[in-house]
């Protein structure tokens, strides 16, 4: 069935908005609309409840107490873990690595995997990758001596899948490709990629930050090596995500980072190195984090992740016709399968310029290079205006700053 | 907080029409300026008559508050010595950064237009990055004689 046309009827987002407290802050004196989700979401009470809650009746350090409250947190830590496998559709709770975020989980497997890269080896990553998905690579070649190949994308915004399946060589190792370009909004086809990897040898680490909230995902169906992404980008607390990896992978690995509960046993002689996923976990985790992690996937799945991505491709639609018909507006990033994002220009006015107005008309959008400059090169702008949507967004949020918008040529007509 | 605190007619006026702009060849000194967080550019260009500031040009991309500060200040700093371009540089990170019901100094010109932006942190690199291209123009100038006005 075709998510886009499903109707809507089920989709209660005045009630969803209820859960989010800080919607009802006023900016400047003016309602909120807040249209930053790609950068990070709001968090529904039930996460910080869930947060609050272990703060003050389960707290102690994991995987180390013989005491009761110890052993409580570690089973609240451990279910965190089991809460991300079954979301993921992970087979084992020992390919689920809990990390900062997505950009940690990156640089785990650049640093750790990528020690067995050979100079004259290949990473290939594409044009609409957020920094995060270049760097670590660009280091990783420059210890290794490996090469670092970029798929380009062409004026809509879409990945150049001709130039993917070229570049694809017995020297490709790795390709490392964004789901959801948060720049743009490309909803990249990682299925095909995946596949024509598999058939080549290489492996895949899929960065699903930006999907991650916004449809299903199912690791084995995708059949990828790697898949990260942030809880922060999911309605949970920041500073904690996930390193999801195929298990025959991650046993080849070198520990990363040194340190307590990455050990199984330490003498200054030999140290040897616990099992999985522990041994990438050094030191005390985001305890907290984790648990509020697993409160945001319950939140989510309780909306049902279908309903709120046929919600935000609704607002996507409403919101692309009605950014069209402002004069001097141009949208950057028009693939045919987009996301619930818009980045945009408008003419004669700054995109630093535009943030500010609409700030202070109470709209909250990224105004900048959104951590992807060669995209920014790519279209020859220095920045974009970006709207993103999220399960809370309603279509007040997209009337306000299109209301905005109108006040910004107003001041600079 | 009023839109036209920190878009007054003087910074829209010199957004679109910015004074001075272009490149002066040849120059006594010039100096590139960029914030990378945001993109702007701005390249200085100055003509130096002994101590005194006797012609300057700018150009570059950037933001309205970017484009009208580089602009003003070219305006304001063409036939002033070292000293006087120093003390007024002061004035106008002061006026830039003081709080917000803080008096704006006096003797700025038409400079004070700027002094929105201390209601916006976020902005305020945006109006400070042709001061300091100007800076380091004017300590680059003849090679011996650099030093930080820091």
């Amino acid at each position: 069935m075709n998510l886009i046309d499903r109707p809507l009827a089920h989709y209660d987002v005045e009630r969803v908005r209820q859960d989010f407290p800080i919607l009802a802050t006023t900016i400047r004196g003016k309602r909120l609309a807040f249209l930053d989700t790609a950068a990070s979401s709001q968090r529904p009470n039930s996460v910080i409840e869930a947060i609050v809650h272990y703060e003050r009746h389960l707290h102690a350090n994991v995987h180390r107490g013989v005491y009761e409250l110890s052993q409580k947190a570690t089973d609240a830590f451990e279910a965190a873990r089991e809460r991300v496998r079954v979301f993921l559709n992970a087979r084992s709770t020992r390919e689920v690595i809990f990390t900062r975020g997505a950009t940690e989980s990156i640089n785990l497997v650049a640093e750790s995997w990528g020690r067995s890269l050979q100079p004259g080896d290949e990473i290939l990553i594409s044009w609409m990758e957020h920094h995060a998905n270049i760097v670590p690579w660009q280091m990783a070649c420059e210890r290794s001596g490996a090469v670092l190949r970029v798929i380009p994308i062409d004026r809509r915004g879409e990945l150049d899948l001709a130039a993917f399946h070229h570049l694809l060589t017995p020297k490709t190792r790795l390709v490392a490709i964004t789901q959801i370009s948060n720049s743009l909004g490309t909803v990249v086809p990682i299925a095909e990629i995946i596949a024509a990897a598999q058939r080549n040898g290489s492996l895949v680490l899929v960065d699903g930050a930006q999907a991650v909230a916004h449809q299903r995902i199912d690791v084995q169906a995708l059949d990828c090596d790697f898949y990260v992404f942030s809880s922060h980008k999911l309605y949970g607390p920041t500073g904690v995500g996930v390193l999801w990896a195929r298990e025959t992978v991650l046993s080849d690995m070198p520990p990363w980072q040194g340190g307590g509960d990455m050990i199984r046993t330490v003498s200054f002689e030999k140290t040897t190195y616990n099992e999985l996923p522990y041994r990438f976990e050094a030191g005390t985790p985001n305890i907290s984090g984790a648990i509020g992690l697993a409160a945001a996937i319950d939140y989510l799945e309780s909306l049902d992740i279908d309903k709120v991505h046929a919600h935000e491709q609704a607002l996507l639609r409403y919101a692309t016709d009605a950014l069209r018909a402002i004069p001097g507006l141009q949208i950057i990033g028009e693939a045919a399968r987009k996301g619930g994002v818009i980045s945009f220009t408008l003419e004669q006015v700054h995109p630093h310029d535009l943030g500010t107005i609409l700030d202070t008309e109470g709209v909250a959008v990224r105004a900048g290079h959104h951590c992807a400059m060669p995209v920014m090169d790519f279209f020859g702008v220095p920045a974009t205006a970006r709207a993103s949507f999220g399960c809370y967004t309603n279509r007040e949020d997209v009337d306000q700053l299109i209301g905005a918008l109108h006040r910004a040529l107003e001041v600079f007509g | 907080m009023d839109l036209k605190d920190l878009y007054r007619d003087v910074i829209l006026d010199h957004n679109k029409k910015p004074r001075n702009f272009g490149k002066l060849e040849p120059c006594d000194t010039s100096a590139d300026g960029h914030n990378p967080l945001c993109g702007d550019r701005l390249t200085l260009t100055l003509r130096i008559d002994g101590d005194t500031v006797s012609d300057v040009r700018f150009e570059g991309q950037g933001c309205a508050i970017s484009t009208a500060s580089a602009s003003l200040m070219t305006e304001a700093i063409k036939g002033l010595d070292e000293t006087a371009i120093t003390t007024l540089s002061e004035m106008v990170h002061r006026a830039l950064t003081s709080s917000s019901d803080a008096a704006i100094p006096e003797g700025l010109g038409k400079l004070a237009a700027l002094a929105g932006v201390r209601e916006y942190p976020a902005r305020v690199k945006c109006a400070s990055l042709c001061w300091h291209t100007l800076t380091a123009a004017l300590a680059r100038r003849d090679g011996s004689t650099a030093v930080s006005t820091e």
